[in-house]
């Protein structure tokens, strides 16, 4: 199949988690759909590797995975805490920051 | 290579060259940051603070020095990921004592009755019972010092990395620790925490779009290497739609950094509810990691895009400048004033990096060294302005302060001063060599627009200094705490600095202008 194909499902992927991060109000949610953005680079980093006949994008599919979990550790704890002093977890609500 | 190995044919293995002389700053660092995390699980609570801090002074110091060691050092290194070069050593110098001055605000422990600048327990609920324990205990949360010590690797790494690949590991070590340090202030912990998750979510969005633009240019050249990128950009200058369209979602993670227009939204609330330290310390620092690795970015892999990308940028600038002078004179709050006098600021520099040219290139690094000393000290003083609520942060809170405290008031009223760019400050002299950088080049109706948004920007400046100078002061007033020594040494470096700059800029011209170009 050509590998093509893979960067335009990437590129749809991206899109998708863009969207979501602009239109869901959770902030789990808007982190998976953030998540979902790394993975589509990671899906367009394998594929190029592929047509471009090389290792260095299936190496830096690895790298962006550990940066990945890496932002979950800290992504969760900071929403984990959120959550606990407001009982809720909508971007929405946490307003005292304006103007 | 795998596959030769599966086919029976003896690969030697080869170890990578690293020049571990070139990159030992950063390996003090992220050794310092190991140790630190070390001290964390294993001393009592009660010696931690001290051997902390002495981990955190000693690693800083003893990279500084390393660094002077080395200043003559031009090397791409670690199999072409890593380029020490004059202006990466200049911004790392920059960064390191910045971060000094930053450490410095942290340790302060005397300004605030009940202990440092962070809470006691971060993961104890604000307002509830725990809370109160740990504070009245007289808890310290000492795991910033280990945050502190990851971001400012983060940093040093950023400013010398030549792999776009590096550059996202790079700026995800300086950008997750400060993440949390937001969400750590002792006092309004409401608002500190909706800091961090607002900074959070904005910043992993703007590194997904940065990952995802590397993907796409790695694509285009086969290599995340700038310089790899550049020659395959000089060889197939035709077909450029796939590294345009991944320059560009590269310069939107970068730009976010930076606080550009459009990708501005998060600065004025992480400036507003991090605890002041950090703010002050990342105001500083992050400006110029970021426009490090922005004008490597721009300079070294995409010089030979430059028609593409001068006229985005030219947009930008002129929005980043305008908006952030004119948004910041509305505003009520000093640190959410000086967060869009940073993004005005940030816009000013931009200038300098349109220019694209060795003085435009020095005149930005000089700006940014200014700047960096200016604002660090300006947080300093907010820090130290409080009332029976913690930081005093309104406006109308500072009118008659400098007549109150006529010394802490006129040093603020220097900072301001140097923002606005009024000569015999280093503000002046940064402003001068990036205008005069960009008329250079060609930009005069560039420089224009700068000045006038400068113009606008000086109203703001003034009008602090006229309310604490020219209203008298009532029972409203907030009173300056006296710190300790930390905190001094901070703000005295700051004021001495950015006067130091202003009577006598020639020797860090001269630093700024000798540094040459990135190399490639």
């Amino acid at each position: 199949m050509n590998p093509a194909n893979y960067v335009i499902l990437s590129a749809i992927l991206f899109s998708l988690g863009a969207i979501g991060v602009l239109v869901r109000r959770n902030a789990i949610i808007v982190f998976m759909s953030v998540e979902l953005m790394l993975n589509a680079a990671n899906l367009a980093f394998v594929a190029f590797a592929r047509m471009n006949g090389n290792l260095d994008g299936q190496v830096a599919a690895f790298f962006v995975m550990v940066v990945a979990a890496a932002e979950v550790v800290v992504g969760l704890a900071i929403i984990v805490t959120i959550f606990r002093s407001r009982r809720s977890a909508s971007i929405d609500e946490p307003n005292l920051l304006k103007y | 290579m795998n596959i030769l190995a599966a086919v029976g044919i003896e690969v030697p293995f080869t170890l990578p060259i690293v020049d571990y002389n070139a990159i030992a700053p950063l390996l003090i660092l992220l050794g310092a940051g190991v140790v630190s995390v070390l001290v964390e699980a294993m001393l009592p609570r009660g010696s931690r603070r001290f051997i902390q801090l002495f981990i955190v002074f000693g690693a800083l110091v003893a990279a500084l020095a390393w660094i002077f060691t080395i200043t003559g050092v031009r090397v791409i290194t670690a199999e072409g990921a890593i380029a020490i070069d004059g202006p990466a050593l200049v911004m790392q110098g920059a960064i390191l004592v910045l971060a000094i001055l930053g450490a410095l605000l942290m340790a302060e422990r005397s300004i605030d009755p009940s202990g440092d600048a962070f809470a006691a327990r971060a993961s104890a609920l604000p307002g509830s019972e725990d809370e109160k324990q740990f504070t009245a205990r007289g808890y310290l949360q000492t795991e910033v010092w280990p945050l502190f010590l990851f971001a400012v690797s983060g940093m040093v790494l950023f400013v010398s990395a030549n792999d776009l690949l590096l550059m996202f590991v790079a700026l995800e070590v300086m950008s997750l620790p400060l993440y949390l340090l937001a969400g750590m202030a002792r006092r309004r912990r409401l608002l500190s925490q909706e800091a961090a998750l607002k900074y959070f979510l904005l910043g992993a969005f703007s590194s997904a779009f940065f990952i995802y633009g590397v993907a796409l240019v790695y694509g285009y050249a086969a290599s995340t290497q700038l310089p790899a990128i550049a020659s395959v950009l000089t060889a197939k200058p035709g077909q450029t739609s796939l590294a345009l369209i991944g320059m560009a979602l590269i310069l939107v993670g970068l730009l976010f950094k930076v606080a550009a227009v459009p990708f501005h939204q998060w600065t004025p609330d992480v400036y507003q509810g991090a605890p002041t330290a950090v703010t002050g310390f990342m105001a500083a620092t992050v400006k110029i990691a970021a426009f490090g690795a922005l004008m490597r970015v721009l300079y070294v892999a995409f010089g030979g895009m430059r028609w593409d990308w001068v006229p985005m940028m030219w947009i930008i600038a002129i929005l980043t400048m305008l908006v952030g002078s004119i948004i910041a004179i509305s505003q009520s709050d000093i640190k959410r004033m000086l967060a869009y006098s940073s993004i005005a600021q940030a816009g000013f520099i931009l200038v300098g990096v349109i220019a694209a040219s060795p003085a435009g290139l020095a005149g930005a690094l000089f700006y940014l060294i200014a700047y960096g000393f200016t604002t660090i000290g300006a947080f300093a003083v907010i820090s130290m302005v409080r009332d029976e609520s913690g930081e005093a942060t309104n406006l109308s809170k500072w009118a008659g302060l400098g007549r109150k405290s006529p010394f802490v008031g006129s040093v603020f009223a220097l900072f301001m001063l140097a923002l606005a760019g009024i000569p015999l400050t280093s503000g002046f002299i940064g402003k001068f060599s990036v205008f005069a950088a960009a008329i250079a080049s060609g930009d005069t109706w560039l420089v224009i627009v700068a000045v006038v948004a400068s113009i606008i920007a000086a109203f703001f400046y003034v009008r602090v200094i006229v309310v604490m100078f020219f209203t008298e002061p009532g029972p409203q007033t907030a009173s300056v705490e006296v710190p300790s020594v930390f905190t001094t040494i901070a703000l005295a470096a700051g004021a001495t600095v950015t006067l130091v700059l202003g009577i006598l800029p020639q020797p860090v011209l001269e630093l700024v202008s000798n540094a040459d170009l990135f190399i490639r």
